[in-house]
Parts: structure tokens; sequence; C-alpha cells
């Protein structure tokens, strides 16, 4: 299947320093069909029936997110974008901050009118420091045209905390505090950035808004599965010939996308969402890419047959136990945990019973986490202990 | 919610980028400008990986030790750094020229193994590539 470029559609087209150029690919009509005449009901109910969801991961209505937010009560409002993509495999979103900043301020925008905020911030990750510039023009540029009348963009900037990505931590972050998650309910949309009504939306998500609202929600709809509409940007590395950012429509098979864009060979596994993604043995390889079966945020990094699942399995939740905020002890401890007995079994040094204790583990901080991070951080181990479970009795200890 | 609190993490992110490092007469300075207490602007301050408490070099290198870079073998990267500075990760060069870490995923895995020296990013790194890249900072 070819790719299906609508999130993507400007990067590459458009010179991200020059708002002219995003003005003759359609930029900026979406937002004057808004003010030209659509009421924020309008708006939000052609993302409703658009089925938009976020491309964050999470996989919330879009819609519905923002008429939670447009009904509550409160005289200030916010939008963010969240830009502090820290996902382990993931890049997608600095791929569309360096391609087309424009569609991104433009859905922001529409987001701010839907909802009746009039401030938005983007919170951008440290490491992307280096876009910070071409985001401020690309702000200044539109405001200059007067694209933002009644709508102010901040950008703030994080400093260096993967689970600052998380919606929660993200507006604590911007509060000034430590990224550290927060008990829900309640959701952003009734309390969010400053206890006023928020929605966060992914870079991505944002992406399509401008598109729906010009051709329709309908036209969205078409694409995709029944759960999943439109279409899904994925970051691909790892063992393949060719990294980098495709669009395919969503449903689309995984092997499509690894074997046939990326040109992998001789695949042993994928991991599918980041650190906390679905390990995908190579047998499984046409499972198709939607919310219903596999995706996350679109990461997907590939290994080939010269791979150890268990040194994986290792690293990755040695990051996940570094980057995870403290907050709650099956996060905080849990990781840990589980990285000192996955170390064993790297040393060759586990035992039977250890294969026990993280799957009941595993149940434990998946049940009683207090943030996706914790909740997700033992699907990698689940998935390894399903699908290559000699790997592990490999390494139990003789004697 | 104190005022003071949402201006903190930007004025330590100033002060990082204007001290190199957030000593500890900053954070105090901080914490009575903006009525919080020292344990408040500490905890803050020690959250985030950008922030350091300690002096640092004047200029930092980050190689991302992540599973894509690893994959990528990164560790021929650090070990050539290594060489060349003649120090590990987490220290810093006797002369204050460099401080060496390690990260977490920086968003270049299309293009691994890659490192930050402050706020630029190198990719596509070869051990051949590492001599001239940080010769340029001094």
């Amino acid at each position: 299947m070819p790719q299906k470029l609508i999130a993507l559609k400007n990067c590459g087209f458009i010179n991200p320093k020059d708002i002219t150029t995003y003005l003759d690919r359609d930029g900026f009509k979406a937002l004057k069909k808004v003010f030209n005449g659509l009421t924020c009901e309008q708006v939000i109910e052609e993302i409703k029936a658009s089925g938009l969801r976020g491309r964050g991961g999470a996989g919330f209505p879009c819609g519905l997110k923002w008429a939670l937010a447009s009904k509550a009560q409160g005289n200030e409002k916010y939008v963010i974008c969240n830009a502090d993509e820290g996902e382990v495999g993931t890049f997608k979103d600095r791929y569309i901050l360096e391609g087309d900043p424009f569609t991104l301020i433009e859905a922001m925008a529409i987001a701010g009118y839907a909802i009746g905020a009039k401030k938005g911030y983007i919170y951008l990750r440290a490491e992307y420091h280096h876009h910070l510039d071409l985001l401020e023009n690309a702000i200044s540029q539109a405001k200059e045209r007067g694209f933002l009348p009644h709508f102010d963009i901040e950008i703030r900037e994080g400093a260096g905390a993967y689970v600052c990505g998380e919606e929660s931590a993200l507006m604590e972050s911007i509060e000034g505090k430590r990224g550290e998650v927060r008990y829900r309910p309640p959701f952003p949309p009734s309390r969010g950035l400053r206890a006023k009504p928020t929605i966060i939306n992914n870079v991505e998500t944002l992406m399509n808004i401008p598109q729906i609202i010009l051709n329709g929600a309908h036209w969205f709809n078409q694409l995709g599965t029944e759960k999943s509409k439109g279409t899904k940007v994925f970051s691909v590395s790892g063992d393949v010939k060719n990294p980098g950012v495709y669009e395919l429509e969503l449903g689309s098979r995984l092997k499509e996308l690894v074997e046939d864009l990326a040109l992998a060979e001789k695949v042993k596994m994928v991991q599918v969402g980041g650190a906390t993604g679905r390990i995908i043995p190579y047998e499984m390889i046409n499972t198709p890419l939607a919310f219903e079966s596999i995706l996350g945020a679109g990461a997907i990094i590939v290994f080939d047959e010269t791979r150890d699942i268990i040194d994986i399995v290792h690293r990755t939740m040695e990051f996940l136990a570094e980057e995870c905020c403290g907050k709650c002890a099956p996060g905080r401890e849990g990781t840990e945990a589980m990285v000192e007995i996955l170390g064993k079994f790297s040393r060759g040094e586990g035992l039977n019973e250890d294969i026990r204790v993280l799957q009941k583990l595993a149940s434990t901080m998946m049940l009683s986490s207090l943030c996706g991070l914790g909740q997700a951080a033992p699907i990698p181990v689940i998935d390894s202990l399903q699908y290559f479970r000699s790997a592990y009795e490999n390494r139990i200890q003789k004697n | 919610m104190n005022k003071g609190q949402e201006e903190l993490l930007v004025l330590l992110q100033k002060t990082q980028n204007e001290l190199g490092y957030l000593s500890e007469e900053s954070m105090a300075e901080l914490a009575k400008s903006l009525d919080l207490s020292i344990s408040d602007v500490y905890g803050v301050a020690t959250f985030y990986s950008f922030l350091s408490a300690k002096p640092l070099g004047r200029n930092i290198i980050r190689i991302c030790k992540s599973i894509p870079c690893y994959l990528k073998n990164c560790q021929i990267i650090i070990n050539t750094v290594e060489k060349e500075i003649g120090i590990k990760p987490g220290e810093t060069t006797p002369d204050g020229k460099f401080s060496f870490q390690l990260t977490n995923c920086i968003g270049a895995c299309d293009k691994a193994p890659a490192m930050m020296i402050n706020n630029d990013v190198y990719d596509n790194l070869t051990p051949s590539k590492i001599s001239k890249i940080l010769k340029a900072y001094k």
C-alpha cells in the first residue's frame, strides 16, 4: 500500500520559514472557514464525526475531548500542544515540526476557537531546542498576517524528562514544578493547567484538524478501520535499510511498513509503540496497525535475527526505571525490581521462580500504577515471556 | 498555588544557561525572590536531566544510549569519545572544556547513532567523525 499523506501533506513541499509557501497550499483556509461562519459546536461536531483519535498513544477521541473542555465552566481555558516526544524510537513530531510548523499553528487556533481558549502552549522537549527559532518564527509570521487575532501561542521548553510527555506531568512542568503525574480524575478538560479547563493534543493529532475542517469529516472517516480513522505517521528505526518517517492509512499491515517500505530483512521481532510498546514476533508481521490491535504513538523498532530479546527487554526496563517520576510505588519500585530480575536472566543467573515473580509483578504494576508509564512498563516483559519464553528458560541457572 | 512557582522552571533554565549549572547560592536567591522554600527549588532543579546542581564543563556531550542507537552500536561512539577527551560518562574534563553524559532517546533514531553537544545534534556518527566534531568546541 502506498503512503497516504495527510499529517505530512506539506512536509518537504513548503519552506517552513516562509508562510507564503504554506498559503499557496491552502494554508489557513480552514481557519478562515471557521471564522467565516462555523460555530464552536459545528467545529467540534465535525471533529467528532471524523473519528479522529489522539496520536500520542492513548487514542482518546479528539472531538470528545474538545467537547468536554468546551462545555466546562471557566473564564480561562487552555490549548496545549504536546511536543514532548520522548518515546524511544519516536521522531515523527520532530519531522513534522521541522517540515511544517504552520499547520500546527492553524490547528491550535482552530482548537482555541472551538473550546473558547485565548491561550495556547507548545510544550517543546529540551532535545528539540534547535527547532525553537523555527517555531517562534512561524508563530510571529502567522501573527503578522492576522491569523491569530484572539489567540496567543507561547512555547514552553521542557528540561529533559521523558515522563513530561504524560499529560498531567506536562502540566505540572508548565506550572514550574517537578514533572510528577497527577491523580485523575479530575481530567484536564474539566481541571487542567492552573486548574482551568484544558485540552492537550499531540502534534500529529493537531496536524489532521485543518484538512478535516476543509474536506469534511466524511472524507476523513472513509480512511482507516472501523475504530481507527484516518492515517498514522510512523517512525521506523533499528535493523532496516530505510529508517525514517512514513504515513500510512490505519489498518495497514506491519509487514508493509517494515518490509516493503523500510526494507527490513531477516526480522526477528518488532517493537511497536516505544519502550512500553508491544513486542511482535515475525510470525505476526501481518498484524494490522490500528488502535484495536497495535499502534501506540507509532514508534516502530525493528530487530533482526542477531538480536537477543532478553538484552533488549532488560535495557528497555532500565530506561523506564530511570525515567519513572517516582511518585507511586508500583512504578518506582516495580520497574527497579524488574531491572534486577531481567538482569539476572541477562547474566544467565535466572531462577524458575523469577518467571513467576515477573508475571505477578507485571499484573500488580498494570493494575495499580498511577500513570501510563508504570501501567505499560510490563508490556514488553509479558510479550517476551509469551513469544520468546525459551530465551528465558535457556538463561535459568544450571545448578 | 504560589505565583512564583510557575516562573521557577523557566528561571532555573535561564540560570543553567548563563551559569552552566545551578549553584547553591543561585538556588537560594531564586527561592527568596519567588517566595518558595529552598527545598522546593532544589526539588525541581534535580528532577530534570538538563538541569544540574553540580558544576559542568563549558560544553556538554550527550550520547544517546536508547535502543535504536544501541542497535547502531553507540558503544563504539561512547568508547571513541572517552578516548578523545580522556573521561568517562558522568565526568568533566579537568580543564572544564567538556562534560560527558549518556542520555535517553533524543529523537534522531532514523540517523542513529546520534549525540548532542550543547544544543547541536550530530547524527549518523562514526568513530572517524568524532575528533573533527569535538575540535569545533573550545
